[in-house]
């Protein structure tokens, strides 16, 4: 599958030296050998280490102790009472539900435009790289910034481009941060991802090889034919890459939710990564926002895990090939 | 399989369009309008928001929308002007340009040991270095937050610095090994027969040839450090606060500051946006980690 995205002259280079340069010559020098190996990669894995594994550690720890900084007398060991109290707080639960809302809502709309956008740009027309160029944009512009300019300039209730859009055909003004909040954060999110999408996918069409759709052509195979049997399967890849990459950063989105509705109202639109934040910045209780954290990090684990399997078979049947 | 294989400059727009069988000239014409038409919907809003940052405030909240207008350069010159717009651009730029420089340092090495003299467990080491980007952030901000307080470094530059280059480090190795993998063969046995030591080989053989990937990689490191936002909010306050927290502070709550605020959008997105428009193809790889070419 993913040999279709190798280069020709790598893999064949993978295929007649890698064996040899993979195994050091055994005996002492082996054990030198692997040291002098190990050697340029050792800064990175420990600063990686210390920055993430530390920390995480910690909030291991500090999941398993009561300890608000408002009430610095009260610190604990209360083992898991943290879990339980969170999983009986219906708030959080509403808020792992926002998470797979809106994680869910935007990663299929994104697909679905990004693979429709991806098919109109993978033809020859007058302004491609400008409608390229225009498409991508919104991806690139800085997050905070796009958010704002969802929640004010487009969704503002009295001088929002959206209400004056929908007043001209007669519609009244919709308050659509308050009334649709969540639909509001993944209109602005499908915005910022479908460009994410439409660009792995337009790769992924354009390495399609011509000669494959050719024969299909000569064989007599209609145009819709040759989409499902023979596009689609190839850019299953591609598809299910942007898929996980994309639902691994939106699960983790907060920018959006921060700026656009703050969470509300109420909490009708807090996700997740805002609600712990808000438990632990707003509320300083560590403890329990530490438990939402290792919780999180247990149900990202899930998707993630699909993610690096997918990779993996990737640069594993890369190199093999 | 491999026949189907695509070379890697192939992957350029227009390069392996397939030839398809003539349609007809109407149905043509009709999929460039509709390709037309979804680029300028979804720039709209981008074209919206460069308007308003031309506009005088009372123009800019109006109901109706003001299409017509003489534009003004006021909100650009006012925040171009100021003293503290500029420290938030300073913060960004240290935060981005030295996490970044960092990110190469640590990254091009490890890569080069993961991929042209592999070490033993290379895909354990992958998968460890990739796993640590999958992990919500949100988890680990409260010890984050306690140790920089202890330490002294809340709201100090170096500590975007150091997270910045963590947030960053996996792709990098990630991307730079897609670049070694591609490096031929011949090259590097050609400089060991010379006897070129392992340094010399890098400095003169190796990084010359994979450049072009250092500058991708350190393209996509930018895009991330510079638009951050939940470390900035965070961990800093007065003194390291970076140009998202400078988009915040145009918002007061008394009297307009959209066109403010939308010039402050432009200015911000400016670099990341242009650097992308002219890289786009860098940014597929670097998004997909190396993944997709």
């Amino acid at each position: 599958m993913s040999a279709t995205t190798g280069s020709p002259v790598g893999a064949e280079r993978a295929a007649t030296t890698r064996p040899q340069r993979r195994r050091p010559t055994g005996g002492e020098s082996s054990r030198a050998e692997a040291w002098r190996r190990r050697a340029p990669l050792m800064p990175a894995l420990l600063f990686v280490i210390i920055c993430t594994q530390i920390p995480f550690l910690l909030t291991i720890w500090y999941s398993l102790r009561s300890r608000n900084l408002l009430r610095p007398e009260g610190e604990q060991f209360v083992f898991l009472r943290n879990y339980l109290d969170i999983f009986v707080d219906s708030t959080f639960r509403a808020a792992a539900l926002h998470s797979i809302l809106i994680t869910l809502g935007c990663v299929l709309a994104a697909l679905v435009l990004g693979l429709g956008l991806a098919m109109l740009l993978d033809r020859e027309f007058l302004g491609r790289g400008v409608v390229r160029t225009l498409l991508i944009t919104p991806f690139l512009i800085m997050p905070v910034a796009g958010a704002l300019l969802w929640s004010i300039s487009m969704f503002d209730p009295t001088y929002g481009l959206v209400n004056w859009l929908i007043g001209t055909v007669g519609l009244d003004p919709v308050d659509w941060t308050s009334r649709f909040p969540l639909l509001s954060v993944i209109i602005a999110l499908v915005w910022q991802w479908t460009p994410f999408m439409m660009l792995l996918l337009l790769a992924g069409l354009q390495s399609q090889g011509a000669d494959v759709l050719e024969a299909a052509q000569m064989d007599g195979s209609t145009r819709g034919q040759t989409f499902l049997f023979i596009t689609l399967p190839h850019l299953r890849f591609y598809i299910e890459l942007s898929v996980l990459l994309g639902a691994i950063y939106v699960v983790n989105t907060f920018d959006q939710i921060y700026l656009m509705t703050a969470g509300g109202p109420g909490t009708a639109s807090a996700n997740l990564p805002f609600y712990i934040y808000q438990r632990a910045f707003l509320g300083f209780d560590i403890g329990q926002s530490s438990a939402m954290g290792v919780v999180t990090v247990i149900a990202t684990i899930v998707i993630a895990t699909f993610a690096l399997r997918l990779i993996f078979t990737s640069i594993n049947s890369k190199e093999q090939s | 399989m491999s026949a189907l294989a695509a070379a890697p400059g192939t992957a350029a727009p227009g390069a392996v369009t397939p030839h398809r069988r003539p349609r007809g000239v109407v149905t043509g014409h009709l999929l460039s309008v509709l390709a037309w038409a979804a680029g300028l919907l979804f720039f709209a809003p981008v074209a919206w928001m460069v308007m308003t940052s031309f506009k005088q405030e009372s123009q800019a909240a109006s109901n109706p929308p003001t299409f017509f207008f003489t534009p003004t350069l006021e909100q650009y010159t006012s925040i171009i002007g100021s003293a503290a717009a500029g420290s938030y651009v300073l913060n960004s730029v240290l935060a981005t340009g030295i996490s970044t420089l960092l990110v190469l340092a640590l990254a091009v090495p490890a890569a080069y040991a993961v991929s042209i003299r592999p070490v033993k467990r290379t895909q354990d080491v992958l998968f460890f270095v990739i796993s640590t980007k999958m992990l919500p952030v949100v988890a680990v901000i409260m010890p984050i937050y306690v140790i920089a307080g202890q330490i002294r470094m809340l709201d100090h530059i170096l500590t975007l610095i150091v997270l910045y280059t963590a947030m960053n480090l996996p792709i990098a190795i990630w991307m730079m090994r897609s670049f070694f993998l591609e490096v031929p063969a011949e090259v590097l046995e050609a400089a060991s027969i010379d006897g070129a030591s392992l340094l010399r080989t890098m400095r003169t053989v190796l990084l010359p040839m994979v450049a072009p990937g250092v500058a991708a990689t350190a393209l996509i490191c930018v895009i991330f450090a510079w638009n951050e936002f939940f470390f900035a909010l965070n961990l800093t306050a007065a003194d390291a606060a970076t140009v998202p927290i400078f988009l915040l502070s145009t918002m007061t709550s008394e009297g307009q500051f959209l066109a403010r605020l939308s010039a402050a959008s432009v200015l911000a997105s400016l670099p990341v946006v242009l650097a992308g428009w002219i890289a786009q193809k860098q940014l597929v790889r670097g998004l997909s980690m190396g993944a997709v070419k």
